[in-house]
């Protein structure tokens, strides 16, 4: 089969891999449809992410249809076209039986602190990713759902990380009606943040950025009032003079690790990987944030420290929460707005590329060229 | 004089203003009816066993050592191998997610992998290559230029860098070949 592979720092290609084998009962095997690079593949592809090794295939964004399954396998069948939550996960540990099923604590030896996700190097176990032809999937009868008739392929692939990640993200903010609301970063997951803090009651919904192609998507998809931050002297301030000197209620960091803003951060973070992530959204979601209230982190970040300005934020009482998403919990709420026409979540589809290009598809939607937002990779046009 | 008195910000948009303007407005607006709400409680998974079956170990399989066995599933893709698998190895052995090491190593063994990796696959009839490998060529069908530059972005201050780190590793492989091979030609006059 064809498969993107990692080759180092910036490189990667597309390589004949062996087709993936059961290796457990509750395996299936899936052809894969469709898939897409995520904001958190940058992080590997930069060579972020600790144990990311030469060789590995990357995409935990994927849907397809089953190809083969384990032994023990009961909720699944050849043929059936499925969508495949981006956290692999057992459904029985401590942890997964309390729903918290990013935090799984059966499918990854290499880490404790991070539970298992589809070609997201060794620290998250080591699985082959969805950027190829067929892929494994372990727990075909946890993870996995039917994808019902009527939803396109497209958005059952932006079901898989982005759309869950930036619903997530606005719950994690405890969003009360009325509350002023400011994401940072106006990737895929920002603006599927900025759009469902909406659902939530929000009374005003801020989105900041440096890019204006994705700020411009900001007001159109999501209805936000933008800023490019690269226009401000010192964005915190600007956002305190627009509300009031007070402060927004919630803050929602979605960018992670690779924020830039702050030359020195992001220069020892993401070139230099001497930080575990360049907290500059974060640290300005803490100081914009008024005393009392939310940051809500989706944005990624590596295992090692960061600079983070922890004082302020104890200072300021704020409450932080965050986590990777916990997928499948999202989807059925999610189904609903999709389906009662709240929102579609392939409109941020800007770029379909065949597997064959993948390392022009890293290195358009990494350098942010000819306005990408989400990128899905076509494996069958290989 | 918010926030020096008690008084609350005004609010921009009426409720009926919002759920004219935006789809869905206020659909999830009860906080405990929010799927993530409450953070723990137990939901029905799918899982049909109580521990799962265990997938055999081939090989041997690092893991951390804040584990108390090796998980039942596992990914299985690039084994350790090389100087790297060693280094990676070390690292999964003597230093727990808590210290430093442990990942310092491991960045550290990713990037003797990068070099590693690239001074093997000369010895293969599919060598590395910087060019195609990196989707430079982008730049040019992508509008490189148009989309990077006076548009108020503010990565350009560091775009020189990436060449940089895309080209270090040949140079660091090239340096090693040229050395091993010096050697090797000194050993032998
Ligand atoms: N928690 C999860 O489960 C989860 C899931 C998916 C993605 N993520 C993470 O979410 C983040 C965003 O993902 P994405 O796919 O939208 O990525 P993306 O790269 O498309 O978007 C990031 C955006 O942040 C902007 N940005 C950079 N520095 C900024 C700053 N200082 N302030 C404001 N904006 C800034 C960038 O210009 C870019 O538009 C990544 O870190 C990714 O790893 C987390
Ligand atoms: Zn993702
Ligand atoms: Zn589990």
């Amino acid at each position: 089969m064809r498969a993107m592979v990692y080759r180092g720092p910036y490189k990667v290609r597309v390589e004949d891999k062996e087709v993936p084998a059961i290796e457990h009962p509750n395996d299936a095997i899936v052809r894969v449809a469709l898939a897409a690079i995520c904001g958190s593949d940058l992080h590997l592809y930069h060579g972020m992410m600790p144990d990311t090794r030469v060789g590995s295939t990357f995409g935990h964004e994927f849907i397809g249809v089953v190809e083969e399954v384990g032994g023990s396998v009961q909720n699944l069948k050849v043929g059936d076209r499925v969508m495949v939550p981006f956290n692999v996960y057992c459904g029985s540990c401590y942890f997964c039986s309390r729903g918290l099923y990013s935090n799984c604590h059966n499918v990854n030896p290499n880490a404790t602190a991070v539970g298992g996700i589809y070609g997201y190097s060794h620290t998250c176990g080591g699985y082959d990713g969805g950027q190829s032809q067929f892929v494994r999937v372990p727990f075909a009868d946890v993870g996995p759902m039917v994808i019902p008739e009527w939803l396109s392929d497209e958005d059952a692939l932006m079901m898989t990380d982005a759309l869950p990640t930036g619903y997530f993200g606005a719950q994690l903010g405890d969003i009360e009606q009325g509350d002023t609301v400011v994401v940072f970063g106006a990737g895929p997951v920002g603006l599927f943040a900025a759009r469902s803090a909406w659902f939530m009651g929000a009374g005003r919904v801020i989105v900041i950025d440096h890019l204006d192609y994705r700020l411009q998507k900001a007001r159109d998809f999501a209805f936000a009032e933008t800023y490019n931050f690269n226009e401000h002297d010192d964005v915190v301030v600007h956002l305190k003079k627009i509300t009031d000197y007070l402060g927004a209620d919630v803050a929602i960091d979605a960018v992670g690790a690779e924020a830039d803003g702050n030359l020195l951060q992001h220069i020892t973070s993401a070139k230099l990987k001497l930080q575990g992530g360049s907290p500059v959204a974060l640290n300005w979601a803490i100081d914009s944030v008024r005393k009392g209230g939310t940051v809500s982190v989706v944005g990624a970040y590596g295992p090692m420290f960061s600079a983070v300005k922890f004082g302020d934020a104890m200072n300021k009482g704020l409450t932080l929460r965050m986590n990777q998403t916990p997928v499948k919990r999202q989807w059925p709420r999610l189904l609903e707005h999709v389906q009662n026409g709240h929102l579609k979540p392939s409109d941020l589809v800007t770029h379909r590329i065949p597997l064959e290009h993948i390392s022009e598809g890293y290195h358009i939607f990494s350098s942010k060229l000819d306005d990408c937002i989400k990128p899905v990779i076509v494996p069958e046009a290989a | 004089m918010i926030p020096y008195t008690k008084e609350a910000p005004q609010q921009i948009a009426s409720e009926e203003e919002l759920r004219a303007r935006i789809p869905g407005w206020g659909a999830d607006l009860d906080r405990k009816d929010r799927p993530a709400v409450p953070r723990e409680q137990s939901l029905t998974t799918g899982a049909h066993w109580e521990f799962p079956d265990r997938q055999p170990e081939k090989g041997r399989r690092e893991r951390s050592v804040e584990h108390r066995f090796l998980t039942p599933v596992f990914g299985t893709t690039v084994p350790l191998k090389g100087l790297s698998g060693g280094i990676r190895r070390l690292a999964y052995a003597r230093y727990s997610e808590g210290r430093a090491a442990h990942w310092l190593l491991l960045i550290l063994g990713d990037r003797v992998d990068a070099v590693e990796s690239h001074v093997a696959s000369l010895a293969t009839r599919r060598p590395d290559e910087p060019i195609t490998q990196s989707g430079v060529v982008s730049e040019l069908s992508h509008d490189g230029l148009r989309s990077r530059f006076g548009r108020g972005r503010a990565d350009v201050k560091h775009v020189w860098l990436d060449p940089v780190l895309v080209v270090g590793p040949w140079l660091m492989a090239g340096g090693l070949v040229f050395a091993l091979g010096r050697t090797v030609v000194r050993a032998l006059r």
